[in-house]
């Protein structure tokens, strides 16, 4: 039967397939060549992703109408209490705010002083994570933001406690940024306390940054606080990354262990933000991957 | 008649590309089935005259597109992909389901042999184990649709 069925439309014969095949496994040879080494296929990349918006869209969808669903059921209780919470947390960031204006003021003046300028506020903007899953082998999110909306490749994603990572390959209205954790990412930072500065690197681990660039002899301790430094230019700085977690000192070698898990919640925020970075005042090696 | 055939077959390969970006729990996460190679195979034994390299290959453009991944990677693996089942599609057909899940087991370990090795030329880091996953998955998803499908298939065929 089946055979009879295969004598009245024949496939291709085998050397055209062949060659086919071969003709096809060279062009993507050479994609994956422009597409590696420069930005050349922006345009390409752009086209089909305004094709594939739809059904990035259409599975988004039931997450929101869940979140929908979920905020127009909820009952009084509940909103009230929410709202109790929320009215307390306002009061008291409302407070932390009084004295942070002062200090602002105050930094402005000695930096006036100082003959120093770089702006303190910037331009942050809201999104929110897809409830779509990309890349296979890398720490990704896709964010429902792009160029349209005035995203740019580089721009730093953070959420309420701190940097979550870069926009890598921004669409027309869904982009994707690679996480702190991505084990080729590598972020400039510095050490709360004292200001020293280092490098962190993703470990492939959601909970986990690899800082291998800190002599021995390093002032670290568990629980320092790793704020974004500003080098490299991608990153505005003085934002929270991440909280050292273990240091192993090795007496042989010329650097220490140390890791860091990050401060943001790589793996449950849905709102983020999109902090535009100033120009780089200092060039330094970028902290692109 | 070829208008109202296509439908199936295209239908099943943008279902096949949504499944592959759709979110999941992270435990289930590495073992997410390789769908649009799994359709793409699928159709090629049936209809190797017309779904062939040329189609794999924009499907797997756009799956690039669709992941974020190297652009051209999963274009290649389809490809070749589809090469061996296109090449070798009178065999399967007359295969029992348990030769065939072994065949579609070591096309899916092409597959994802073809991306690993592409990652390791990029410099894309990735851990070895996190290919293996699909491969299962996969092979357990092909065997229990195709098994539910042929069984369908009878029924209806019986029924006349």
């Amino acid at each position: 039967m089946v055979t009879t069925r295969r004598s009245g439309n024949s496939p291709p014969r085998l050397p055209a397939l062949s060659l086919k095949s071969l003709a096809l496994v060279l062009i993507s040879i050479v994609i994956m060549f422009a597409d590696s080494r420069a930005s050349h296929l922006d345009t390409v990349r752009q086209t089909i992703g305004a094709a594939v918006l739809p059904l990035k869209v259409i599975i988004d969808t039931p997450a929101r109408l869940f979140d929908w669903a979920e905020a127009a059921t909820v009952n009084r209780n509940t909103l009230a209490r929410e709202n109790r919470r929320l009215k307390n947390e306002r009061m008291l960031i409302a407070a932390e705010l009084q004295r942070l204006t002062a200090l602002e003021a105050e930094n402005a003046r000695l930096r006036q002083l100082l003959d120093a300028r770089r702006q303190l506020t910037r331009e942050v903007r809201v999104a929110e994570i897809m409830a779509v899953d990309a890349n296979p082998f890398r720490h990704t999110l896709t964010v429902n933001v792009g160029t349209l909306d005035g995203a740019y490749d580089g721009q730093a994603v953070i959420d309420a406690h701190g940097v979550i990572g870069q926009l890598i390959d921004p669409g027309l209205k869904t982009s994707l940024a690679v996480l702190i954790s991505d084990p080729g990412h590598a972020i400039p930072v510095e050490i709360n306390r004292n200001g020293l500065r280092t490098i962190a690197f993703g470990t492939g681990e959601i909970d986990a940054l690899d800082l291998p660039f800190l002599p021995n002899n390093a002032d670290i301790e568990i629980g320092d606080l790793l704020v974004t430094s500003g080098l490299g230019g991608k990153f505005p700085p003085g934002y929270p990354v991440a909280r050292i977690t273990s240091v192993t000192r090795i007496p042989r070698e010329p650097f220490a262990n140390v890791e860091g898990t990050p401060v943001a919640m790589l793996n449950q925020v849905r709102e983020i933000m999109l902090v535009e970075a100033d120009a780089p005042t200092l060039s330094e090696s970028p902290a692109d991957d | 008649m070829t208008r109202r055939n296509a439908i199936p077959a295209w239908g099943s390969i943008v279902a096949a590309l949504m499944l592959s970006i759709v979110p999941l729990p992270d435990p289930v996460e590495p073992f997410r089935p390789d769908w649009a190679a799994l359709a793409l195979i699928y159709w090629t034994i049936r209809q190797p005259e017309r779904y062939s390299v040329g189609k794999a290959w924009l499907v797997g453009l756009v799956l690039d597109i669709a992941q974020g991944t190297l652009l051209g990677q999963h274009a290649l693996a389809l490809v070749a992909v589809t090469f061996l089942t296109s090449r070798f599609h009178l065999l399967m057909r007359v295969f029992p389901l348990s030769q065939l899940t072994v065949t579609v087991c070591a096309l899916l370990a092409v597959y994802q042999f073809l991306l690993f090795w592409i990652n390791g030329v990029a410099g894309i880091d990735a851990r070895a184990v996190s290919y293996w996953g699909p491969v299962i998955a996969g092979t357990i998803a092909w065997s229990l649709i195709t098994g539910l499908l042929s069984g369908l298939r009878f029924k209806l065929l019986a029924r006349g």
